[in-house]
Formats: structure tokens, C-alpha cells, sequence
């Protein structure tokens, strides 16, 4: 789709968010602001102090759950809602459980604002769904060629033949992945033939909210009663932030596992010193990306975070306007450097 | 090659050295003899001369992986490492290779010769026909430096549990100049062979450093001193009217040191002489940066020669008389270094004795190394007189008592990328200090940061670039951080006009601002005189 050459964009970049001018609304906005769409649950996207939250349904409890308290209205895939004769909808983004893209139409101009996005269908999140648009604003966490995800099913494989190997030589299995999101994901592909699910409370916690919307396996919290002959055997989902705690202690013998796109570089996994390293990610790899943009049919693309400079520079070479723009957000390097997101709920 | 990408797969996916002996010990036992030869061979670094250069396999590789070139660099940078790059762009394969380890390594040295069109189409049927790790382990096996978390210590420990052969005796048997092309596991690792012992350096007996203070070491009349010289380790092997001189890193550099072709005259066959290689311009001990003109070259001009000879400090014998006297006491083998010294030394010899110091108390040894600048020495080495000459790094009877690193503080200025474990961090670092109203680069530093600080200065780095080229970020002058180096000397090779030994971050001055940083004066002034 051409894009008409206006005097201002449709949605800038600013020192708070993403803002749309013409209806005065932030998208995923960093500072506090009167009037917020949020993509998803994650600390970086969904912050504290907004006036009012906008965002899909089944992210409403997910953002209660982090910021207690808060003005918000959940809206369906979809629907279509307009703020001052601007149009707005949400799209799956299929990143995590109700996680959007933002659809902004204004005089005949569309902007989609992807949040964090995977194409692959996790089984869990309502897949992601391409937007035609005039302009893209794309994250690409993982824009280099160097990242290409296997198959889910068979990261699960790896996984729970993992759990059954430590299984067999009477040790525990800890299995990292951050508490919104990937932990769920995990849980849900676990093999309970097995043996049993055990969660650190961070998780345990979210995943509460997370049920009524996800068919998960029964799990059992690790608490200061919880009797190490019990554990035995199992597999334990804790938050990047518990390995090297005292927490894991009352594990051992233990092996350590962790799913990230990260994982992918041996470094990281050697950084992080954990035993298995499984390249699974919510976020899209090089060819997720491209894809996407594609199949959006635009023609002007913004890159936030990640390797932006890297990737709007491929974009550039082949055809397409892009540029970069800072934001705050973070993907999954929030995972590998563990700061708010657990660290709140950890206790 | 299954196998033995199997095999770096279970290393590298696990941290724990009891499951790393158990999985080299497991491939020892389960893979051909030949294969075995192979693997030995790549894990003490003797890998093939390196058959493609790098810029060729870059470009090689973007184009099977249909990217340009550039969007390959950039990926190799952040990935940091090549044949990791390698294995992660090109697209995964279908099936797995059939081809054994040794099968593979006597093609990559077939490929040296031949032509580039050769070459591409060897590698890119090879690539494309390997997965992920096959892919990864086969381009590490081009490229060289396979450095995967094994030391040569740990593989001998594996081969030992293997075979049922003593460990100590396997470092022997692996020491020195063996082609694993020619050799049989046969001959190389289960026969006793006498002729083939006859280059052959023994393992090296290196030192920690001393913990706490040396009055813990007890009665000062149990130990030796000497000066800690800042030189080449290596052995001198004499048998046979032949001479070898061995580095530390097991490296035969006998030609870089003709110097040393003095010995066959006055030393007699079946002596081993333990010492270190140190310049000697102007008929003084010079410093590290002196030796660095010699350490490059494969052969020496007459020019260089004369300019920057070198001697070897001699501080034990390993050998004397054709026969192993590691297990004598450290007294008795310094008792027979001592008279051979006696015997040949001349002005000219470039044999030199490691002098040890006399001392009746910890008090008079401390005042020594406070001299350690003075006589471009780094501290002192405690032995104890009735130590055995041990295999590898032990405890007990050896020390190195290094003086204190001499430190400034300095200016962040460029960041690059790491490597390995750093890969995708920047961790490698280049300071600068004030000249006039400028900060001058002195020094690059890479590593004495914890992993949690390396964090937070990369994530500093990533907000705080003002600048890129290439992979290299100038960053906003900020950060302090004291560096230490152990030595110092003028250099007319650097802009600071300074060369620093072994420079690495102390700490990170955070309560300093850049103004406080110190001078390239202030650094002159600690260039001994």
C-alpha cells in the first residue's frame, strides 16, 4: 500500500511512548500518561501510573495482577473503538497470553504498532495475525539472520527428554523461563507421564491468573513446608532471577535448564552456567520478521528494539523505508539481565 | 564426526567437570583408534594449518546463507564467534554427515591446496550437508583455536580413565612435536617408545599464587627465593648432539632462538634445563616489550640479533645424565644446575643463573621483591628446597609472590563486543588518559570486572554510544576505572607513547569523574629509570 506524504506521522515518538496525536492516546507509553493502549502484560510494555489503561480483555487481569488497582477496559480482537475520529482495534500479536497488536486508522491512513510478536503458534496465545498497513512499527529483538526458532514441538522434545535423563540419574530438573509468558508455555508442553510440575511462587502466582484462559497441567507451589523427598524427580518452573538464590537449594541434586531465544549463542548459554540451554522464544526469528512485514503489505517500517539499526538497514537494501526509533522497551533482554519483572513478584 | 559433535555438544552443555571427563572418557572408549589420535590432537591444539582464510570463509558462507556480506559481519560480531556464525546462518540440513572425525580432518588438509573455486565448493557442500553442531564443530576444525571448556589437563584425565595409563605419564607421552596424520594411537598413546622421547620437554610444574601472607609458609629456612622473571618459560632439551627449545605452550621454537645453539658445545647430552627466555639488549635484562620483536619471528636477522639477544635464566635441571630426576629434591637438582653453571658459564654463554636469594626471615624476602622493578623482575617465586618437580598446576610447593600491580585511573573510552562467553556483551574495553586538554589512549582492557558489573557497563554502553565504526563504539567520557599492569616501558609503538604489561580492570572508580582521571605525565613517571 502507497503511503500518502503527510506533514506529521500518525504516531510519533516521544519522550513518554508511542503517541498518537489526533486522539491523544500513548501506545505502551514508559512515563505516566493520562490515556494508555497497552499490547501486553510484560513490565517493560504495561507500566505503573497511567490515568487510564485500554487493552485486550484477557490481558485486563494479567495487568491488575502487576499494577493492582487500575482504571482499565478490555476491548476483543477486532473491535473497533475511536478516540477523537480515530480508529483503533487490537490484533493478536500471538507473543504471549493476551498479548495485541494495535491497529490505528486515521483520514484513510493505517499504522499497526506490533508490540513483541511470534508467528509460530504456541498453543496457548491466540496466533498472530498480519495487518495490512501503511506503516509497520516492528520489534525486532531478534533481527539477525543468525536466529532461525526449530519447531516448538521440537524444543518441547528436547525438553522433556532433558527431564526424563535427570529423572533417571535421580536428579531434579530447573527449568528458567520469565513468569508471564514463557512459563506458561512450558507448562503447558510438559510431559506429566513424567512425573510432577513444581512452580516458584512468582510463577505460580501469575499462572493462577492465567488458567481461567489457558487448559494448564496441575502444578504445586514450592513453599518453606514443601519436603525435598517430594520434589524428587521433578521438573520445577522458577523466574532467571532464582538461579544462583538460596532457593534452588532445597533442590539438589538439581540440573539447570533455561528456554530463551538467547539460548541460541553459546556464549549466553555459558554466561547464564546453566546445563541445557533450549532456543525457545516469543519473540520472531529473522524469517518471522521479514514475513510479517510482508504480509502487512506496508511500506514504511519503524524499528524499535532490539538490533534495529542492523535490521532497518536490511529493510532499506531491500525496498522498504525504514528507520529506527528509541524506546524503552526491552524483549527478551529482560530475561537475560532479570530486573523488575520477577524481582516484584518474588516475594 | 556424529560422534564427536556429540561429544562437544554434551561439553558445552554442561558446566560440571565430573560429566566432561565422563563424556571424553565414554568417547575414548567407544570411537576408532584413529579418531581418538584426532581428538586428542584438536583438544591440545594441534589443529591443521588453516586450509581457507577467514575473509573467504565470511564470504563463502553469506552467500550460501543468501545475505550480503555486511548483514554477516554485523552478525559475526555479535555472535563472536565465526564458525558459530557460520553454523547459525546457514540454513539447517537435512540429513546428517557419515564421515568419521579423521575423514574430515584428511580433507581439510587436502584443501589447503587447492583452488578457490575448489574450496567454495567443497565448504558449501560440506555445510550444507552438516547439521547445526556437525556444522559448527567441522568450521571450528578450519578455523582453529578450539577452545570449548576442555583443558589439556582434563582430556589427559579423561584418556587416563580410558586406558587405564597413569596421567602423569600421558602428559609425557602427549608433550612435544607429533603429527597426528603419521602417528597410531598405538605408538602415540600404548607404546613405550624410547625414540621418540627424544625431543620430548617434561609437562611443566607451574605455581599459584601465594594466598595471604608468606609468614603462613612457616620456617623461611624450608624455602628457596628467587626473582619471578618476566620472560618465556621453557625447557632447553639436549640429547643425542641435538638441541630443542620448548615454550610453555608446548611450542617447539628452537629456531627462534639460535642463540641458544651455543649449549651443544658445553652442555652434554641427556640434560633438560628448566628457565626462562629473557631479552638481553645492551647486556641487561630488557622488558617484555623488548622480547615482543622476537617472539613473532620465525627466523631472526643478524640486525635483530644484535639488537635484542636473549638468554635463558636457568632456575632448575630435569633432566641430568640422560636421566628423569623430576623426583629429586629441589636442593639436589639446584646443587648440579649450579656447578654446570659453574663449569661453562662465560660472558658470552647466554646460559644465566636464576640466582637465589639468601634470607633468614619473611621480613628480609618481603624487602627483595620491593626490588622486583628494579631488577624487571615481577615479584618472587617461593619453592620449597625438598619439592619434587611436579606435572601441571599443584599447590603446596611452589608460589609466585608477584609485586603489586602499579595502577592508574583512566577514562572509558571505546567499547567493543567480547568473545565466548562474552559474546554479545561489551566487555572489551579502551581507556584513555588526559594529555593536556585530551584524553590519549593508553591501554586496552578485557577482563577483572564481575559478570554483574560487565552488565551494567554494557547496558551503560548501549545507551551511551555516540559514535560506531563498525563494531567498535565510542562512548560518552564518563566512566573511571582504575587499571592495573604489571610492568611498564617506553614504547614508540603506542600514541601514549607508553607500553603497559597486562593490563586489566582493578575497579570501577564510580565515586571518580573524568577530571579526576590521571595524566600520560603521571604515567611516565612510573617507567622505571
Amino acid at each position: 500500500m502507497p503511503l500518502k506524504k503527510e506533514k506529521k506521522p500518525l504516531l510519533c515518538f516521544d519522550d513518554k511512548g508511542i503517541y498518537c496525536e489526533p486522539a491523544g492516546v500513548y501506545l505502551d507509553p514508559w512515563k505516566p500518561v493520562d490515556k494508555a493502549i497497552i499490547t501486553h502484560g510484560h513490565a517493560d510494555h504495561s507500566r505503573w501510573g497511567h490515568k487510564q489503561y485500554i487493552t485486550h480483555h484477557t490481558n485486563v487481569p494479567i495487568i491488575k495482577h502487576r499494577l493492582g488497582e487500575i482504571e482499565v477496559s478490555g476491548k476483543e480482537y477486532g473491535e473497533t473503538f475511536t478516540i477523537n475520529n480515530v480508529k483503533f482495534s487490537l490484533f493478536p500479536a500471538g507473543h504471549i497470553i493476551g498479548s495485541s497488536q494495535v491497529r490505528v486508522e486515521h483520514k484513510g491512513e493505517v499504522w499497526v504498532f506490533s508490540g513483541d510478536y511470534k508467528t509460530e503458534d504456541d498453543g496457548i496465545s491466540v496466533p498472530f495475525e498480519p495487518v495490512k498497513c501503511h506503516a509497520f512499527i516492528t520489534e525486532c529483538t531478534f533481527g539477525l539472520p543468525a536466529f532461525k526458532w526449530l519447531p516448538q514441538v521440537q524444543v518441547m522434545n528436547d525438553i522433556n527428554s532433558w527431564w526424563q535423563q535427570n529423572q533417571s540419574e535421580g536428579k531434579n530438573s530447573i527449568l528458567f523461563g520469565y513468569s508471564l509468558g514463557k512459563a506458561q508455555r512450558l507448562l503447558k508442553f510438559l510431559d506429566t507421564s513424567i512425573g510432577s510440575i513444581f512452580t516458584h511462587g512468582a510463577i505460580e502466582n501469575m499462572t493462577e491468573v492465567v488458567r481461567p484462559f489457558a487448559d494448564l497441567p496441575e502444578t504445586t507451589r514450592i513453599t518453606r513446608e514443601t519436603k525435598k523427598e517430594e520434589i524428587k524427580g521433578g521438573v520445577v518452573l522458577a523466574p532467571p532471577s532464582a538461579h544462583g538464590s538460596t532457593w534452588i537449594r532445597k533442590m539438589v541434586p538439581f540440573e539447570t535448564g533455561m528456554a530463551s531465544g538467547w539460548m541460541a549463542f553459546r556464549g549466553a548459554r555459558r554466561r547464564r552456567a546453566v546445563d541445557g540451554g533450549f532456543v525457545l522464544s516469543d519473540h520472531s526469528d529473522w524469517q518471522g520478521l521479514l514475513s510479517s512485514i510482508k504480509a502487512t503489505g506496508c511500506e514504511r517500517v519503524i524499528c524499535t528494539h532490539g538490533y534495529s539499526e542492523i535490521f532497518s538497514r536490511f529493510l532499506n537494501e531491500n525496498g522498504y523505508d525504514a528507520r529506527t526509533a528509541e524506546t524503552q522497551y526491552e524483549g527478551e533482554l529482560a530475561e537475560m539481565n532479570p530486573k523488575s519483572e520477577d524481582k516484584d513478584e518474588d516475594n | 564426526m556424529e560422534e564427536f559433535a556429540a561429544l562437544i555438544r554434551e561439553l558445552d552443555s554442561t558446566n560440571k567437570t565430573t560429566v566432561k571427563v565422563a563424556a571424553l572418557t565414554r568417547y575414548f572408549q567407544r570411537v576408532p583408534n584413529k579418531d581418538k589420535v584426532w581428538a586428542i590432537a584438536i583438544l591440545s591444539h594441534r589443529r591443521p594449518p588453516r586450509p581457507v582464510n577467514t575473509t573467504l570463509l565470511r564470504t563463502f558462507a553469506a552467500e550460501l546463507a543468501n545475505i550480503p556480506l555486511w548483514l554477516f559481519e554485523e552478525s559475526y560480531h555479535i555472535v563472536g564467534d565465526l564458525a558459530e556464525t557460520i553454523a547459525l546462518v546457514i540454513p539447517p540440513a537435512e540429513e546428517s554427515s557419515e564421515k568419521s572425525l579423521t575423514q574430515y580432518l584428511e580433507e581439510i588438509i587436502d584443501l589447503k591446496a587447492a583452488t578457490e573455486a575448489d574450496k567454495k565448493e567443497y565448504l558449501h557442500e560440506n555445510w550444507a550437508a552438516l547439521n547445526y553442531y556437525e556444522r559448527f564443530v567441522f568450521t571450528k576444525l578450519i578455523t582453529g583455536s578450539f577452545r570449548i571448556g576442555v583443558s589439556q589437563k582434563l582430556m589427559t584425565r579423561a584418556l587416563s580413565k580410558a586406558t587405564d595409563i597413569d596421567e602423569d605419564v600421558l602428559a609425557y607421552k602427549l608433550m612435544g612435536d607429533w603429527d597426528p596424520q603419521k602417528i597410531t594411537f598405538q605408538k602415540l598413546i600404548l607404546e613405550e617408545n624410547e625414540e621418540d622421547f627424544l625431543s620430548k620437554p617434561y609437562p611443566f610444574y607451574l605455581a599459584y599464587a601465594i594466598e595471604g601472607e608468606p609468614g603462613d609458609l612457616g620456617d623461611p629456612a624450608d624455602w628457596s627465593a628467587e626473582h619471578k622473571w618476566d620472560g618465556i618459560r621453557s625447557q632447553v632439551v639436549i640429547r643425542n648432539r641435538e638441541i630443542f627449545v620448548w615454550s610453555r605452550g608446548e611450542e617447539l621454537v628452537t629456531d627462534k632462538y639460535p642463540e641458544f645453539s651455543a649449549f651443544l658445545e658445553v652442555i652434554p647430552d641427556g640434560t633438560v634445563i628448566d628457565g626462562e627466555i629473557l631479552p638481553f639488549p645492551d647486556g641487561d635484562i630488557g622488558t617484555f616489550n623488548d622480547l615482543q620483536t622476537r617472539i613473532g619471528r620465525k627466523t631472526v636477522s643478524k640486525a635483530l640479533l644484535n639488537k635484542t639477544p636473549v638468554i635463558l635464566k636457568a632456575y632448575d635441571v630435569l633432566e641430568w645424565e640422560g636421566k628423569d630426576i623430576r623426583t629429586l629434591p629441589f636442593l639436589e637438582r639446584r646443587k648440579i644446575l649450579e656447578k654446570l653453571h659453574a663449569t661453562i658459564a662465560t660472558e658470552d654463554l647466554p646460559f644465566h643463573l636464576s640466582e637465589t636469594i639468601t634470607f633468614s626471615n619473611w621480613k628480609e624476602a618481603t624487602a627483595e621483591r620491593e626490588r622486583a622493578r628494579e631488577v624487571k623482575s615481577e615479584g618472587l617465586m617461593l619453592k620449597r628446597w625438598d619439592s619434587p618437580y611436579l606435572v601441571g598446576r599443584k599447590k603446596g610447593d611452589w608460589w609466585k609472590w608477584k609485586v603489586e600491580p602499579l595502577t592508574v585511573d583512566a577514562v572509558l573510552t571505546y567499547a567493543m563486543r567480547g568473545h565466548g562467553r562474552r559474546s554479545n556483551l561489551f566487555t572489551d574495553y579502551t581507556f584513555a588518559l588526559w594529555q593536556d586538554d585530551e584524553l590519549v589512549t593508553f591501554a586496552k582492557a578485557y577482563s577483572g570486572l564481575t559478570d554483574a558489573e560487565f552488565r551494567q557497563v554494557d547496558a551503560w554502553i548501549k545507551k551511551n554510544t555516540l559514535e560506531r565504526f563498525g563494531p567498535v563504539r565510542f562512548v560518552k567520557q564518563e566512566l573511571v576505572f582504575e587499571i592495573a599492569f604489571e610492568g611498564i616501558a617506553e614504547s614508540s609503538r603506542h600514541k601514549s607513547g607508553v607500553a603497559t604489561r597486562f593490563p586489566r580492570i582493578l575497579r570501577w572508580r564510580k565515586d571518580k569523574k573524568i577530571e579526576e582521571a590521571n595524566t600520560i605525565e603521571e604515567l611516565k613517571q612510573l617507567i622505571p629509570k
